[in-house]
């Protein structure tokens, strides 16, 4: 048997039990709902990422026990 | 400015402007998978949830909303049926079975939907779309992210583990 005919023969099969859906129309606006998450879960400030912290500790740390580092650093930035 | 490029600088009226726009289409796509109203109007608010979270990478030039709104929508109808386990009770209005007894329809009818929710998602979502649904292949592959060769593996495979899994519970279903 083909692919086609293994689709068809499973496709009559599936729909014995379980129908297409009939009803997909949105009954309500959902807006409402969409403001209280919005509200609720305002979307996060860009997050940076622990090592991009740590990274600016170790820089941060270096250029104040080593302040002669601040031109080479002006310098190749 | 337009809607788009304002909605993607941060405009919440934009935004919603964008909702009112698609929440019908989000819908009506994401009840065809879920297969519940409740679970659909859920998972459409958690859609345009994360859309408004990512609209700082939705490039309003090259971007086509509604096509990035249908994948956001299908990747959280999936992960939805990868969380949930067979709480959904399918409608009962049916097509008849083959055999003629109303209990053992029932029976089967049964078997038939306890194999398909053991489908792993994600050929549960290509198998609800392609063989229920009977969506395009092209219209699956362009919202699940994939190709349209991988939606017809998935589907291949998924009709081979539903057929295994018939066989296992009973229902017969001719080998290939």
């Amino acid at each position: 048997m083909s692919n086609e005919e293994n689709n068809k023969e499973m496709k009559k099969l599936l729909k014995q039990a379980i129908a297409p859906a009939q009803e997909t129309e949105l009954r309500r606006d959902l807006w409402p709902q969409m403001l209280r998450k919005l509200v609720e879960q305002p979307a996060p400030v860009v997050s940076v990422p622990w090592f991009d912290w740590v990274l600016a500790a170790i820089l941060s740390g270096v250029l104040v026990f080593f302040p002669g580092s601040i031109p080479a650093l002006l310098y190749h930035l | 400015m337009e809607l788009l490029e304002r909605f993607a600088a941060g405009d919440l009226d934009a935004f919603e402007a964008l909702f009112r726009q698609h929440q019908k289409e989000v819908y009506a796509w994401t009840v065809r998978i879920v297969r519940d109203r409740g679970i659909a109007e859920d998972l459409t608010v958690e859609t345009f949830w994360r859309i408004y979270k990512s609209r700082a990478r939705f490039d309003p030039a090259a971007g086509n909303f509604r096509a990035w709104a249908h994948r956001i929508a299908t990747n959280a109808a999936l992960d939805h049926l990868r969380h949930s386990r067979r709480e959904t009770e399918l409608p009962d209005d049916l097509a008849s079975a083959g055999t003629a007894d109303p209990a053992v329809r029932r029976e089967t009818r049964e078997r038939i939907k306890q194999a398909f929710f053991q489908l792993p998602a994600k050929y549960r979502l290509v198998a609800t779309l392609a063989l229920i649904e009977e969506e395009p292949y092209k219209n699956i592959g362009e919202a699940a992210g994939i190709s349209i060769a991988l939606v017809k593996v998935r589907v291949f495979r998924a009709v081979r583990m539903l057929r295994k899994k018939l066989n296992s519970l009973g229902v017969e279903v001719n080998a290939k």
